[in-house]
């Protein structure tokens, strides 16, 4: 019998795939959506792996805050170049100039907010009728009643007291014209399972991850990456530490941990002993107990 | 030995303790972090609670924590070196019994809580008539507060005898009761030394051990087909490959298959996960197989072995929990959703409705409204490759879906 046994990986993976391949099915323009974060990296493995031998049949998506890490972009154009997928790019910059959405001002100014609407615009101007993201159910309390196909009403807004049943694997793909679904293949992994995953299938990520030595500075317990688009107070020096990040989003929002984790496997160690959430680093779910559930209904990731 | 994976379901509601107990879980595990327990305390504080309140932790939406209630189901991880696991944490009130057959749905287990001082209560039927009906074959009752009746094994064996001959009525196998203080910690991670009389294991001891992969059906050769996979690239030109889940039995290289409906024979002569060539499949794997003939097969058709095929089925006998705020309306076409293939859907007749409370039957109220659980007759447009839920969940499960609003208003299970 023990022949038949799937390690927890082997099944997350499995599940993983199998939602892949239900968008693949039962939708008309679906998308994945890529950040270049080690969550969205995992997603396009596991679609290269749900539809091998064949290219992945949805192009990337790219929501691009303009506030990148310049590593992240490098990563992600070779990323396309080898999977010879398309990639679409929606550029929060450009919404900026055309004057449809205001940036914010002051010390934590960030455009974590405002890459929902460059999110929104993008999905009405391709039509994707389901978006594939690499969120989890464990990242965060509104998350964790995530389903895998999230209905998503025509102005892209989650409602989360009205989520429809999913019940066995019947996941229920159909919705009204205009309406779309965000798609969480990952839904039952942690960040454990997301390193564990990387390591096992020798994925590439980028050498953010890896621990290097950075010019940060230190704003309210958070190391954040020193950079153009930082607004430094006058008291705030910046130093140079030994760190790596444990999630990446936008320069400006992204803190650092002090780690000399310079390989997977010490990840891998510094992730099964950590004490805090990844998303403890995040300055964006910091502004109150409720930021990540504001931010889904309005069509956050 | 791998790590596997272990899906349960606790029901509940915050006086059970079902709040502590996960959360006790959770916090000998290691799982909660500093930082989400520093939030806990400052959201308690505020509220004016004393020390913190777990159950802030479990309970994610706004709604739910002005309300102090939890209305979805919300599903967490934790892992021991033996075994990853994830709870779906349903909430345990009758107008939520859609919560707990959603949650239900997928779990390997179900855990039931039972206050030592209440004993049996309607709720404890209605908890496990739907692990019953959901087809969980292992069943945990933790008979809960047991420092509220001074560790009194007689009181404990009272409720356990009182259980025993409830549950005879389900069809449940593998039935366990431990004696815990989730407040306390007695017999969730730690032996109690209060309850010496008790000598089986502890809860997570229990979890860690219970053996589930006999759940899955290896006899039955089921597969699927979710997508045709064709690359069409110079490297691959005349490539067809036949992509799925495992829902029944092993399928090997060599082995002779016959697709459904149409009943065309063939050899499988590859079967790939990823890039990767191996040798076979089961369940729950997800899969891509090659056939020797090029044969019509897609979407919504099944590959079988030759004397072991499902039953082809336009009539079906089903149990359903209807899901819907809006009541079923006699008469309305509905997709039945099952496995990869879809069918136009009435329901017949509704032959009655449970009080799961009492598990007596209802025949003389037949309107069927939200949380209620029903024996129908369904009719379909076209044939459904069905098997009995009790012997296959995968192909013995089926949603119904409302044409118009697109919404999934019923779950329903077969039985052949």
């Amino acid at each position: 019998m023990s022949d038949y046994n799937l390690s927890h990986l082997d099944e997350l993976e499995a599940e993983g795939m199998y939602v892949l391949r239900e968008v693949a099915a039962q939708f008309e323009r679906p998308a994945i959506l890529f950040s270049g974060g080690k969550d969205s990296i995992c997603v396009t493995h596991l679609a290269r792996k749900a539809f091998a031998p064949a290219r992945i049949p949805m192009p990337l998506v790219h929501i691009d805050t303009g506030h990148n890490f310049p590593e992240t972009l490098q990563f992600r154009d070779d990323l396309v170049n080898e999977l010879g997928v398309q990639l679409i790019v929606g550029s929060v910059q450009e919404l900026i100039d055309r004057g449809e959405v205001t940036e914010e001002q002051g010390f934590n100014a960030s455009r974590n907010r405002i890459q929902t609407p460059t999110l929104i615009s993008t999905i009405e101007a391709h039509q994707f009728d389901a978006c594939v993201g690499g969120a989890r159910r464990d990242e965060e309390k509104a998350r964790a009643k995530e389903r895998f196909f999230s209905h998503r009403d025509d102005f892209s807004q989650w409602d989360p007291k009205n989520q429809r049943p999913e019940l066995w694997d019947l996941y229920n793909g159909k919705c009204q014209p205009g309406e779309h679904f965000r798609v969480f293949p990952l839904n039952n992994w942690t960040e454990l399972d997301i390193w564990n995953y990387i390591l096992r299938e020798n994925i590439a990520i980028p050498s953010l991850y890896f621990a290097h030595e950075r010019e940060v500075i230190r704003r309210d317990g958070q190391i954040l990456a020193n950079s153009a688009y930082l607004n430094l107070r006058p008291d705030e020096q910046p130093e140079k530490l030994q760190v790596r990040f444990r999630t990446l989003g936008d320069l400006t929002i992204t803190g650092a941990v002090e780690s000399d984790a310079d390989n997977l496997e010490k990840i891998v160690a510094e992730v099964a002993a950590a004490r805090k959430t990844e998303r403890g680093g995040r300055m964006d779910d910091k502004r109150s107990q409720s930021a990540m559930e504001d931010r889904k209904k309005e069509g956050y990731f | 030995m791998a790590q596997g994976l272990l899906r349960f379901i606790t029901a509940g509601s915050v006086d059970d303790g079902k709040s502590t107990l996960i959360g006790r879980l959770l916090y000998d595990s290691k799982t909660i972090f500093e930082d989400q327990l520093e939030s806990i305390e400052q959201a308690s504080t505020q509220r004016g609670t004393d020390g913190a309140d777990l159950s802030l932790l479990t309970d994610g939406l706004r709604a739910e924590r002005e309300q102090g209630i939890t209305i979805d189901v919300a599903y967490r991880y934790f892992a021991t070196p033996k075994r990853k696991f994830i709870i779906a944490d349903a909430p345990g009130h009758i107008q939520y019994t859609r919560n707990m057959v959603t949650g239900a749905s997928t779990a390997d287990l179900a855990i039931i809580l039972i206050d030592a001082r209440a004993g049996l209560l309607e709720q404890t039927h209605r908890h496990s008539f739907i692990a019953h009906l959901l087809g969980i074959k292992h069943m945990v009752v933790c008979v809960n507060k047991m420092d509220l009746v001074d560790w009194d094994e007689a009181r404990y064996n009272e409720i356990v005898d009182l259980y025993r001959s409830f549950s005879s009525r389900l069809d449940i196998p593998d039935i366990r009761f431990i004696p815990i203080s989730a407040l306390q910690g007695d017999n969730v991670v730690d032996r109690s030394e209060r309850m010496a009389w008790y000598d089986g294991p502890t809860l997570l001891n229990h979890l860690e051990h219970v053996h589930v992969a006999a759940d899955r059906n290896l006899q039955d050769c089921r597969f699927p087909v979710q997508y045709v996979v064709r690359p069409q690239t110079d490297a691959h030109r005349d490539f067809r490959g036949y992509a799925g889940r495992v829902a029944g039995g092993v399928f090997k290289v060599g082995d002779k298959v016959v697709a459904l409906p149409s009943g065309l024979s063939s050899k499988v002569t590859s079967i790939a996960i990823g890039e990767k060539q191996v040798d076979m499949a089961f369940p729950p794997q997800s899969v891509v197989m090659t056939l020797a003939d090029d044969i019509d097969l897609s979407r919504g058709d099944m590959l079988v072995r030759e004397n072991n095929q499902p039953e082809s089925v336009q009539d079906i006998d089903a149990r359903i929990c209807w899901l819907s705020e809006q009541p079923m309306r006699p008469g309305t076409r509905f997709e039945l959703h099952h496995t990869s293939r879809e069918a136009k859907a009435v329901v017949k007749e509704v032959v009655y409705k449970l009080d799961i409370n009492t598990l007596h039957r209802v025949e003389d109220d037949l309107q069927i409204g939200m949380n209620d659980i029903a024996r129908v007759r369904i009719r379909t447009a076209a044939p459904v490759l069905a098997d009995d839920y009790r012997r296959n969940r995968a192909t013995g499960s089926f949603i119904l879906v409302d044409p118009g609003t697109r919404l999934t208003v019923a779950a329903g299970v077969i039985y052949a």
